[in-house]
């Protein structure tokens, strides 16, 4: 059975972490589409810290007897690598489009100085 | 007449890229010569603009892949009916242009690579390791591709239109030529090769060092297997 306390410590932790969420959203640091996947993060790790029959027959399921609280790191470890590898795709995304707007910054500056001679940089 | 652009990438290449310049210029001055340059720290950009070249100046630094690529777009837009490659250090010999453009511009093939290996004599021993990964790479170009290649680590290179119009929209950004040479035998291009000589370095110094072998090799076995398992649009009606 899982502690009481270790179910409280859970649910502040993710309801930080969902609050910190929604502020960085609020102040526009942090755009809508990054923080759904933080979102669900700290809404599924906030439910299984309170449902604490839930966390406890899951970790059944899961073959974890002798201490069903290690579920919430399993959830947690699994949600962080998929933010991880969703950063990923999202950095060779910003790659891709970097090299090809600075593909056409070099070629729009040579159409540039042919049409008018180029300014002089000092 | 057909139009001939020259790409050649070039990165901290002030000592080299004006003899390059000349060189191609001096072999046919009907060549539009492109060099790209990289974003140099040195005067790379100035010394190829007062050889004659058309230069496209990178704003910060993408990589050979990118930087080629840079040129393939120019010639594609601009209606460069032929493009080659040829290495910004001077290794690669313009009076050998015409043993590479040759095949692209009788119709008998759309990509002739210059390669060092067709003649078993040709002359060219790289060290040991180097070799080895070169052959290694060659036999899984031929595999995966169908088609025999003997040297796909070489950047000297000629096509035609349709090579152009393919470059120019799909070309691996760092170490391209082994997965390009895939690429475009894969999209259906006729790969042909000829022997060439290449010289060594004029100045600078190459890009692949020991340390980058690793990634390099890792890189490219990556990027083989996974190009093929993409399907590319095969080319036929682009050719005459």
């Amino acid at each position: 059975m899982t502690p009481i306390r270790a179910s409280i410590a859970g649910a502040i932790a993710s309801l930080i972490l969902i609050l910190v969420v929604v502020e960085l959203v609020r102040g526009r640091r942090l755009k809508e589409r990054y923080a759904l996947l933080w979102l669900a993060t700290g809404v599924v790790l906030l439910v299984l810290s309170v449902w604490r029959d839930g966390l406890n027959t899951i970790a059944s399921w899961l073959g974890v007897t002798s201490y069903p609280p290690a579920v919430l790191f399993a959830v947690a470890t699994l949600f962080i690598f998929l933010v991880l590898l969703h950063y990923s795709t999202v950095i060779s995304r910003l790659t891709d489009e970097n090299v090809d707007l600075a593909q056409r910054i070099a070629l729009l500056e040579e159409r540039l100085s042919r049409e008018r001679p180029p300014p002089r940089e000092s | 007449m057909t139009r001939v652009v020259a790409i050649v990438p070039a990165w901290n290449e002030a000592g080299a890229i004006g003899g390059v310049v000349d060189e191609i210029l001096a072999f046919d001055p009907a060549i539009t010569v492109v060099v790209v340059d990289d974003a140099s720290s040195d005067d790379t950009s100035d010394v190829a603009a007062h050889h004659g070249a058309t230069v496209l100046r990178l704003p910060f630094n993408v990589g050979i892949g990118g930087a080629v690529q840079t040129g393939f777009r120019y010639a594609r837009d601009e209606g460069y009916a032929i493009a080659v490659r040829l290495d910004g250090d001077g290794q690669h010999v313009a009076s050998e242009l015409e043993k590479l453009v040759g095949p692209v511009r009788t119709g008998s093939a759309d990509l002739v690579i210059g390669s060092r290996f067709v003649d078993p004599g040709g002359g060219y021993r790289p060290p040991f390791a180097r070799r080895m990964g070169i052959r290694v790479f060659a036999r899984l170009v031929s595999l995966l591709g169908g088609q025999k290649v003997t040297d796909t680590t070489s950047g000297f290179s000629a096509m035609n239109r349709a090579g152009i119009e393919l470059f120019a929209v799909e070309y691996p950004h760092d170490y391209p030529e082994v997965e390009a040479t895939l690429v475009a035998v894969r999209s259906g291009l006729r790969l042909s090769q000829v022997q060439v000589e290449m010289r060594e370095r004029q100045a600078g110094t190459s890009s692949i060092t020991f340390v980058r072998s690793l990634y390099y090799i890792v890189k490219v076995m990556l990027a083989l297997l996974v190009a093929s398992l993409r399907r590319y649009p095969r080319l036929e009606a682009a050719r005459r």
